[in-house]
C-alpha cells in the first residue's frame, strides 16, 4: 500500500489518511474522489456541488460508541423524495469502521455484517431473523447516490439508484440492507439517541449556540 | 483532531426566499431538512428543496384561518431541549358525518431533530417517533411497546386539512392517512399509514399550561373540553392502591376488635337496686355507696333496669372522682309502653338502659342520682349496674364507614372520568372491559389482603 500521505493527482493539493484502511477519500480543495491504489492515488470521478446538508454532525465529530471512541472521516449523502440523508463513516479506536447514519437527526450506528443470509428483496411488514433478532421490514427506500466525502473503505462514487431496506426490531435494533451491488450487504445495529453518543466538534447553526 | 483545509459543512444559514407566486416572504427555519414550504400568505405549497420553489400545490383557505397557538419561530423548552416551532397542519376525521379536527405542531432544534405538540380541545401531547416496534396483540385490541400495555382506542381516516409553515416530507392538503391509537394514559402509541408505510409515534399527556410555560406564551391555555384519550385520570390510578389500603385497615379493625374483646378487662364495680316512689314530693336524690375503677384510663358503661310498665323514670346521674372531685353528668330515661289496637298488640321502648362513657380514669367513685317520673304513679324498683372496661364494637362500625365512604367516592369517579375517556372511544366494548377489569382489580385487592 501506498504511504498515509501523497498529494492529489489532480490539484497537487495533500492529501492524508487518517486511517490505513481507507480505500477512497475526497479531495478536500478540488473535490477530486481519489482511490488508492498499490502505487498512488488515482482520480476516478469529481463530486458535484453537495445539496444544502444540515446534519449536525462533520468530518472529525468525534463521539462514543458502544465504549469504544469513534471519529467521523467520510460520508455518503443520499436523496430521497423525502429529502436527504448521510452514513457517515466512522473509524472506531479499535480499529475497526463503522457507520453513523444521520436522517434528520434520528440516528443509527451500525456495522457490516457480513455472511447472513440476505434476501433477493424484500417488502415491508417481512421478518427475518439475524443474530436470535427478529427484524421487520419497515422501509423499502428508493434513493439516488448524491455524493461522497472524506474516507471510505470502499470505492463508492458511480452509484445512481440504489434500493436500502430498513428492518426495526421490537427490542430497539436496526438493520439495514444495501442493494447497491450486486451482493446485498447487510448492517446490524441499533438506533441510538444523540445525547448517548457525546457528540464533539459538531457544527454550530446560525441562531442555535 | 479536526478536519484541515476547507470542507464543505459551513455554518447553515437561516434563509428568507420569496414565495414565487405570490411575492410573500418566507423563512426556511429548518435548513436543508425542508421539503416543502407552505406561503401563509397564498397558500402556495412550494419544493423547498428546489431554488426555484416549485408549487406543488395551493390550497384555498382563508388568510389567517386557523392561527397557531404557538406562532411558527417561537422557541420553547421541551424536556429539557429549545426547540422552535416550524410547521403547523389541522388535521380532520369524520365520525357519522361529523368533522373532528387537531392542531399538529412540528418542532424543530438542529441538534435533535424533529417532535411534535398536538393539541385536541385543550389537551395536548407530546409526540416522538418510536424507534423500535411496538408488539401488537391478536386482533388489534392491544398492543405492547417496553413492557407497557396500550389498548385500542380508534382507527380512523385523517386528513390533512391545513397546513402552514415548513415540513422534512412531502406534505399536502388533503392528504389521507390512516390514523390508529393505542392508549395507557398518560401515554399513547399513534400510528400512521400511507400507503403501505407504517409510522409509529409515541406521545405523552400535557397540560395547556405544561405549553404556555414552555413557550412563554401570553394569555391563558385554551380550557381543555371533556376527557382527552390519553388525559391521566386524576384518580383511576389510586383505585387500585385505595382498596388495597381498605383491606388493610379493615383487617387492622377486625384485628382490634378481637383484640378489644380479648384484653378489656369487662368488669362489673357496682349493683344496686332501688325504689323510687314517686308520690313523695322534693328532692329524691341521693349518693351511692363508693366503687374503684382499675386499670387503665378506658370506657365506663352503665346499664339502668327499671320496672316500668306504660311508665317513664328518668335518672340524672353524676359519676363522681372522690379524690379530685371531677363530675361526669350525664342523664337517661327509661320508658316502656306496650297495648293493643286494632292492628294488634304493641309495644315502644325497653326496660334497660345502657351508655358507656368514654375514657374514665381510674380511682375511686360513686354515683350521685336524681330520678324523676311521672308524679303520683306510685313506687318503680330500679337497678344501677356499672362495669368497668367494656369491649365496644361502635368504633369497628365507624371505622368501616369512614374507608368504605371515601373508597366508594374514588371508585366512582374514577369509572365516571373511564366512562368520559371511552365515550369518546370507537371501541364501545372497550369501556365495559376496562369497566370489569379495574372493579376485577379491586374485589382482588380486597380478598388478597383478607387471605393473609
Amino acid at each position: 500500500m501506498m504511504p498515509p500521505s501523497a498529494n492529489c493527482p489532480n490539484c497537487g493539493a495533500k492529501i492524508s489518511f487518517r486511517w490505513s484502511a481507507s480505500v477512497q477519500t475526497v479531495c478536500e480543495y478540488c473535490k477530486s474522489i481519489l482511490v488508492r491504489t498499490d502505487v498512488d492515488l488515482q482520480k476516478v470521478g469529481q463530486v458535484a456541488d453537495l445539496p444544502p446538508d444540515s446534519s449536525p454532525i462533520q468530518i472529525g465529530t468525534e463521539g462514543t460508541y458502544g465504549g469504544h471512541s469513534f471519529v467521523a472521516i467520510g460520508r455518503i449523502i443520499y436523496e430521497y423524495d423525502q429529502g436527504n440523508w448521510n452514513e457517515w463513516h466512522l473509524m472506531m479506536n479499535n480499529g475497526t469502521s463503522g457507520w453513523l447514519s444521520d436522517a434528520q437527526d434520528e440516528y443509527a450506528v451500525t456495522f457490516q455484517a457480513p455472511g447472513r443470509n440476505l434476501p433477493g428483496e424484500c417488502s415491508i411488514g417481512q421478518q427475518y431473523s439475524w443474530d436470535k433478532e427478529t427484524y421487520t421490514v419497515s422501509t423499502v427506500t428508493k434513493a439516488h447516490y448524491r455524493g461522497v466525502e472524506g474516507e471510505l473503505p470502499f470505492q463508492y462514487w458511480d452509484k445512481s439508484e440504489v434500493i436500502f431496506v430498513d428492518l426495526l426490531s421490537h427490542t430497539g435494533k436496526f438493520a439495514t440492507i444495501d442493494y447497491s451491488d450486486e451482493v446485498p450487504v447487510l448492517y446490524l445495529g441499533e438506533a441510538v439517541e444523540s445525547e448517548n453518543l457525546k457528540l464533539k466538534n459538531l457544527r454550530s447553526f446560525e441562531g442555535w449556540s | 483532531m479536526t478536519s484541515s483545509g476547507p470542507t464543505p459543512a459551513g455554518t447553515p444559514q437561516v434563509k428568507s426566499l420569496n414565495c414565487p407566486s405570490c411575492g410573500a416572504t418566507l423563512t426556511v427555519r429548518s435548513f436543508g431538512h425542508a421539503v416543502t414550504i407552505v406561503c401563509d400568505s397564498c397558500h402556495s405549497i412550494l419544493d423547498a428543496q428546489d431554488p426555484k420553489l416549485q408549487i406543488l400545490q395551493k390550497f384555498e383557505a382563508a388568510t389567517h384561518e386557523d392561527p397557531p397557538l404557538i406562532p411558527l419561530g417561537t422557541r420553547g423548552s421541551i424536556r429539557g431541549t429549545i426547540y422552535e416551532a416550524v410547521g403547523f397542519q389541522r388535521r380532520t376525521i369524520h365520525v357519522d358525518g361529523v368533522p373532528y379536527s387537531w392542531h399538529e405542531y412540528l418542532l424543530f432544534n438542529p441538534y435533535k431533530g424533529f417532535r411534535y405538540l398536538t393539541e385536541y380541545n385543550g389537551h395536548w401531547n407530546d409526540v416522538s417517533v418510536l424507534r423500535s416496534l411496538p408488539d401488537i396483540g391478536p386482533g388489534g385490541s392491544r398492543l405492547s411497546y417496553l413492557g407497557e400495555t396500550f389498548k385500542h382506542f380508534q382507527t380512523a381516516q385523517a386528513e390533512t386539512s391545513y397546513v402552514l409553515g415548513e415540513f422534512p416530507w412531502q406534505v399536502r392538503q388533503g392528504e389521507i392517512a390512516e390514523v390508529c391509537d393505542y392508549v395507557s394514559p398518560p401515554r399513547m402509541i399513534s400510528s400512521e399509514k400511507t400507503g403501505e408505510q407504517i409510522t409509529w409515534s409515541l406521545g405523552e399527556y400535557m397540560t395547556g399550561r405544561d405549553i404556555w410555560q414552555a413557550f412563554k406564551l401570553s394569555g391563558q391555555p385554551p380550557t381543555p373540553i371533556g376527557v382527552y384519550e390519553n388525559q391521566p385520570s386524576p384518580m383511576s390510578a389510586n383505585v387500585k392502591v385505595v382498596w388495597s389500603m381498605v383491606g388493610l385497615f379493615l383487617l387492622l379493625l377486625v384485628a382490634l376488635l378481637a383484640a378489644s374483646y380479648f384484653t378489656a378487662r369487662n368488669e362489673q364495680v357496682f349493683e344496686q337496686s332501688y325504689q323510687f316512689n314517686s308520690s313523695v314530693r322534693g328532692e329524691a336524690s341521693f349518693v351511692t355507696e363508693g366503687f374503684e375503677l382499675k386499670g387503665h384510663t378506658s370506657n365506663v358503661e352503665l346499664t339502668t333496669t327499671a320496672r316500668v310498665d306504660n311508665n317513664w323514670i328518668y335518672l340524672n346521674y353524676a359519676l363522681i372522682n372522690q379524690d379530685t372531685g371531677h363530675a361526669y353528668d350525664f342523664g337517661r330515661e327509661v320508658s316502656y309502653y306496650h297495648g293493643y289496637d286494632e292492628d294488634g298488640s304493641w309495644s315502644e321502648g325497653r326496660t334497660k338502659d345502657t351508655v358507656t362513657l368514654p375514657s374514665i380514669p381510674p380511682g375511686n367513685y360513686y354515683l350521685r342520682v336524681e330520678p324523676e317520673s311521672a308524679p303520683n304513679r306510685g313506687t318503680i324498683a330500679y337497678t344501677i349496674t356499672v362495669k368497668r372496661d367494656v369491649p365496644q364494637a361502635s368504633f369497628f362500625g365507624l371505622g368501616v364507614l369512614a374507608l368504605l365512604v371515601p373508597a366508594g367516592l374514588i371508585t366512582w369517579r374514577s369509572l365516571n372520568f373511564e366512562h368520559l375517556r371511552w365515550a369518546e372511544s370507537g371501541d364501545g366494548d372497550a369501556f365495559k372491559a376496562m369497566e370489569k377489569n379495574l372493579l376485577g382489580s379491586i374485589q382482588q385487592s380486597i380478598s388478597g389482603e383478607d387471605d393473609k
